[in-house]
């Protein structure tokens, strides 16, 4: 998956727990969680996206890898590698 | 013959305006069973009834607004048979003109799919218009097929899937609905509890390694979160301290059942806090099912009306994510709030040693009137103890 593909996917997830929040506003290296106000309720709805959207299984101890678009692309991209 | 009131949701709650009928004259109704939707400040709740019977007549029609306590229907129990007696029964007090409709037996009739016309309720045909959605291709689930709420509602989120978009002002008139009820409640309580505050820090070294050892063994959609912790921990301190459970209304009422009001932050502002009904007996994760559950539909404004009478204290979390300590105000007529901060490493001292540990710091705010600061110390104290040992919670 191209990086602008994977952009868009994640920011579609976003934009469905926080619809008050314009995603094009969060920058790569901004932390998701602070930008748009996401509680841990919520923020396992996302993982829950997350790994149906892209067929991988995030474990509890790798939620700290993925708080900004960077990193969280980057992680997706090797967790989707690891996963074919 | 059983009397149908419009139901008092919480202490600022002065009326309500019936949106919609769900069933009719002469439906069977159960214990649990949803009859109405009723427009408050808190949303459009989905009114229960809470007896078993024969609907014999709907008194308030749609769209009226009526005081709390008023006869909005009358059910006739299911132990009385629909005979001569109850015609003869005197109508029930009510301004409203009552629209007479004959009792019909409580027979399940086979839904016939009518090509002739659409059964509709007004609210969901007002609804439809609004949002632009053709009813002709919606199956209605409501009494004999008709189409309710409910189902312009799965129209309406089916349509917009992608693209969520808040039209009609229907959210924005229930959030300054909600907006309204805070403001009336909150005041209440600051003007007439006199709170006392107490606050402890707990430890969670042992309860976040048990939980996260737990966790890696489920599912992902099983996950627990550490709040159910916090409220498994809470429930358990409170039968060790009941008397932080109680409502206070001309004198103290002490109440036995544990009924847990979870705070629940909107987004665009405002607080709902549906309960969380017997939260000592449930279990971690029947706790977690109930949040998964409770959660989007307090968010959505789409609360039932025992959620949002029946608790008898207050848990909020809302300092997660956030802020150290919350110190809350009474949700009147309760007698207590407790508030949990974020969890945050802090510096610990412990046997003439300092080490880290992620800390919790915990708040209760009571009524002086109704406890006193020795019995708030127990229970805070309760509370510490439960969450040194997650195992037993």
């Amino acid at each position: 998956m191209k990086d602008q593909e994977l952009k868009t996917t994640i920011l579609q997830l976003l934009s469905k727990i926080a619809p008050d929040i314009d995603p094009q506003e969060l920058e790569m290296d901004a932390n998701i969680r602070e930008v748009f106000g996401i509680d841990s309720f919520d923020f396992l709805q996302f993982i829950i996206g997350l790994d149906e959207e892209f067929g991988i299984t995030t474990p509890e101890e790798d939620y700290g890898k993925i708080t900004t678009l960077n990193t969280l692309m980057a992680y997706l991209k090797l967790a989707s590698n690891k996963q074919v | 013959m059983i009397e149908f009131t419009m139901p008092s949701l919480g202490a600022d709650m002065e009326d309500g305006t019936l949106a919609e009928w769900r069933v009719k004259s002469g439906d069977f109704v159960k214990r649990g069973d949803i009859i109405a939707d009723v427009d408050t400040q808190k949303g459009l709740i989905e009114i229960e009834v809470f007896d078993e019977g024969t609907i014999h007549e709907l008194i308030v029609k749609e769209g009226e607004k009526v005081p709390v306590g008023t006869v909005m229907a009358t059910i006739i129990p299911a132990q009385e048979k629909i005979s001569a007696d109850v015609k003869t029964a005197p109508a029930p007090a009510s301004k409203s003109k009552i629209k007479k409709e004959s009792i019909k037996p409580a027979v399940k009739r086979v839904v016939t799919k009518g090509i002739d016309h659409l059964k509709i309720s007004p609210l969901a045909k007002r609804m439809a218009v609004e949002k632009g959605i053709d009813v002709s291709t919606i199956k209605g689930s409501g009494p004999q097929g008709s189409i309710v709420k409910k189902d312009i509602d799965l129209a309406v989120a089916m349509k917009a899937e992608s693209h969520v978009e808040v039209t009609g002002g229907k959210k924005e008139r229930a959030a300054e609905g909600v907006r309204a009820a805070i403001a009336s409640a909150m005041s209440r309580s600051n003007r007439e509890i006199p709170h006392f505050y107490l606050e402890t820090r707990i430890d969670m070294s042992k309860a976040l390694d048990w939980l996260s050892q737990s966790n890696k063994q489920t599912e992902l959609k099983d996950r627990l979160l550490s709040v159910v912790l916090l409220i498994k921990a809470t429930a358990k301190a409170i039968r060790e301290v009941p008397a932080v459970n109680a409502y206070w209304k001309n004198g103290l009422e002490l109440k036995n059942v544990i009924n847990i009001g979870f705070a629940v932050s909107l987004r665009e502002g405002g607080v709902v806090i549906p309960a969380i009904p017997e939260a000592d007996k449930k279990s971690l994760n029947e706790l977690m099912a109930l949040l998964n559950d409770l959660i989007p539909r307090a968010r959505a404004l789409q609360l039932r009306s025992s959620e949002l009478s029946q608790s008898t204290i207050t848990l909020t979390n809302i300092g997660e994510g956030s802020t150290d300590k919350v110190f809350g105000i009474i949700y009147p007529p309760q007698v207590a709030i407790i508030g949990f901060g974020n969890i945050v490493e802090e510096a610990w001292a412990e046997n003439g040693a300092l080490s880290t540990r992620p800390v919790v710091h915990v708040t209760l705010a009571a009524d002086h009137r109704a406890i006193d600061g020795y019995l708030g110390g127990r229970f805070l104290m309760a509370l510490k103890k439960n969450l040194q040992n997650p195992a037993a919670l």
